[in-house]
């Protein structure tokens, strides 16, 4: 990097990136400033970006009685990491297939897929597929089969295969390696940034999602961690009839329903931001792998 | 006979492979192109005894009933002007970000690039909870700013004229960084030594960034611009649905044709109607998406999509 004297343009630049920065973090610094918060001091200042005195009753409420939240966190971990591997692996062998250009159906198999991308059933054909042919309605696969694959993710992978050396696969082919060993043994651990970068998406994607839960789960055991926020939205109902079954001694009017609310979103945003600096390095080079046009 | 051998060995040369891609193959067989078959269902009164195949047939009825309802033209048009407002607003701060994000320091270009990052992974149920942070009617920050300087609190809620914009605003928050991100790594993939020879016949700043980097942007511009637009059509059903807190005093500016589907199926039960809506939004999806690679091809052959 070339030393550059500072300009005004400089200088006015960094500025601006600054209060971007700033624009993009703070809303989140407002929702844990109120978990934080006694409650009333939210009640007759409203919320405010610094807490007048810090007070961590929500978060001991919270873990006081983990049993839905530690329900919900399971849900949603095991739905997260068996997507994530399923998802992955589909992708990359069939990514794996369609780079190879002397795969025979490559080009007819990538249109296959492309198409899915232009025309879908939409919301209600799918809805009626999965409750009532395939019966996944109050299982644990409602809420990991519908993502396991998308247009998009196998286009990027694509992209990225299409850059290893073709020289590569062809000496292990005269070392006498079938494909689905080059595969396992060679593709694979050479593609790790890809893996790691779709991974991320992935699994942020099954973290995060509220949309399965919310069409295909009733049943209160497998509710996820989104679902469950959104439930409580409206309703702190949930957090206290928890409470009163557990046999907490509490008075429900006290109930620090304001602060317990934004504590929850902490605890389900958490987990998720903590994992994701350690990826962040992985971003650009990711990115940049995935030429779109196929 | 002979043309049918001929490719048996051939299809055997390519078992491996083909091996490798059949699980998704059978998978998207099932998840994308079953559901195609259920589109008849726009076209039939479905009854869950009779089952798909079996309902009876009602011709474009289902259709009828949605166009002649006064929603029809709302959702439809919200669905289209909010998109296009997205694509346009995000375009124009994402490019604008990735460029000047090459003007400086690499130590701060990894700070800003994680700031601008983090609303990206953040669910639209947890970016609900931080709107009413914001919006709630008693305790939210806007209105008790609003009471410090002795003005009256809005009820941000029941109030259709602020959505428009607030809507904007936390798609571009959220959604940003990304495009930023994407753009950038375009931006680094510009072979270096076209700045090189521009900063020899002494260029600016700004006319590099005119006369090099968004030219050499356009094939990723166009191929973006050619996917959002085939999802104009359909909207991100969390932003829509969560954010206004599903209040019915918004819906005339922020109901979209996905949130519309989603309560006549889950409250009403209309499968018929629903469908129909579903498949008006994949036709007109389609033809936008071939009409915009139409275009971008007359423009420039490269650029298209296919």
């Amino acid at each position: 990097m070339q030393q550059t004297k500072t300009n005004p343009g400089q200088v006015a630049i960094n500025l601006m990136f600054a209060v971007v920065s700033l624009l993009m973090i703070l809303p989140l610094v407002l929702v844990v400033s109120i978990s934080v918060s006694e409650e009333k001091s939210l009640l007759t200042n409203g919320y405010r970006f610094i807490p007048e005195s810090l007070d961590f009753t929500a978060y001991k409420l919270i873990l006081q009685t983990p049993g839905v939240l530690l329900n919900a966190y399971g849900v949603t971990i095991l739905v997260t990491i068996a997507g994530t591997i399923l998802s992955l692996l589909m992708t990359a062998m069939i990514g794996y297939a369609i780079s190879r250009r002397d795969y025979r159906y490559g080009r007819i198999t990538t249109f296959y897929i492309f198409f899915t991308m232009l025309f879908s059933g939409g919301l209600v054909p799918s809805y009626i597929l999965i409750t009532q042919y395939l019966h996944l309605k109050d299982t644990i696969w409602a809420l990991i089969i519908p993502y396991l694959l998308s247009p998009f993710n196998i286009m990027l992978m694509k992209g990225f295969l299409q850059k290893i050396p073709g020289e590569i696969i062809e000496s292990c082919k005269m070392d006498g390696a079938g494909e689905l060993r080059i595969f396992f043994r060679i593709i694979l651990p050479l593609s790790t940034p890809a893996l790691a970068t779709l991974g991320l998406f992935i699994s942020f994607m099954y973290w995060n999602d509220w949309w399965l839960g919310l069409l295909y789960i009733d049943n209160q055991n497998l509710v996820p961690l989104q679902l469950m926020l959104y439930r409580m939205m409206n309703t702190i109902d949930f957090l206290s009839s928890n409470l009163r079954r557990l046999n907490v001694m509490i008075d429900l009017a006290s109930f620090p329903s304001l602060s317990s609310r934004m504590a929850m979103a902490v605890l389900a945003a958490g987990p998720m931001m903590f994992v994701f600096p350690f990826f962040q390095r992985y971003f650009v080079s990711g990115l940049t792998v995935g030429s779109l046009k196929g | 006979m002979r043309g049918l051998m001929k490719e048996l060995r051939l299809f055997q040369k390519n078992i491996e492979l083909f091996l490798l891609s059949f699980p998704a193959v059978v998978y998207i067989l099932i998840f994308a192109y079953l559901p195609l078959v259920g589109l008849v269902l726009a076209f039939k009164d479905y009854r869950y005894d009779k089952g798909i195949l079996g309902s009876d047939w009602v011709g474009f009825k289902n259709f009828e009933f949605f166009f002649t309802s006064q929603t029809a033209y709302i959702v439809t048009r919200n669905t289209i002007l909010y998109n296009v407002a997205f694509i346009l607003v995000g375009l124009v701060f994402a490019l604008l970000f990735a460029v000047l994000l090459n003007e400086i320091a690499r130590r701060w270009i990894k700070v800003h690039q994680t700031a601008m990052f983090l609303p990206y992974f953040l669910s639209w149920v947890v970016i609900s909870y931080i709107i009413t942070g914001f919006l709630d009617h008693e305790h939210g920050y806007f209105n008790q700013l609003l009471m410090q300087f002795g003005a009256d609190p809005v009820y941000w809620y029941n109030e259709s004229r602020y959505w428009p914009w607030i809507l904007v605003a936390v798609s571009l928050w959220k959604g940003v960084g990304f495009s930023t991100l994407v753009y950038y790594a375009g931006i680094l993939g510009i072979d270096s030594s076209y700045y090189e020879a521009a900063r020899i016949d002494g260029a600016t700043k700004t006319q590099m960034a005119m006369k090099i980097t968004l030219p050499l942007l356009a094939p990723l511009i166009s191929i973006l611009m050619i996917m959002s637009i085939g999802g104009i059509f359909r909207a991100d059903f969390g932003l829509f649905y969560f954010i206004p807190n599903d209040s019915s005093f918004l819906y005339s500016v922020t109901d979209v044709v996905d949130t519309y589907v989603f309560r006549a199926l889950k409250n009403v039960g209309d499968i018929g109607m629903s469908t129909a809506v579903g498949f008006y939004q994949s036709v007109v999806g389609l033809v936008l998406v071939v009409l915009a690679n139409y275009i971008i091809k007359k423009i420039n052959d490269e650029n298209s999509l296919w």
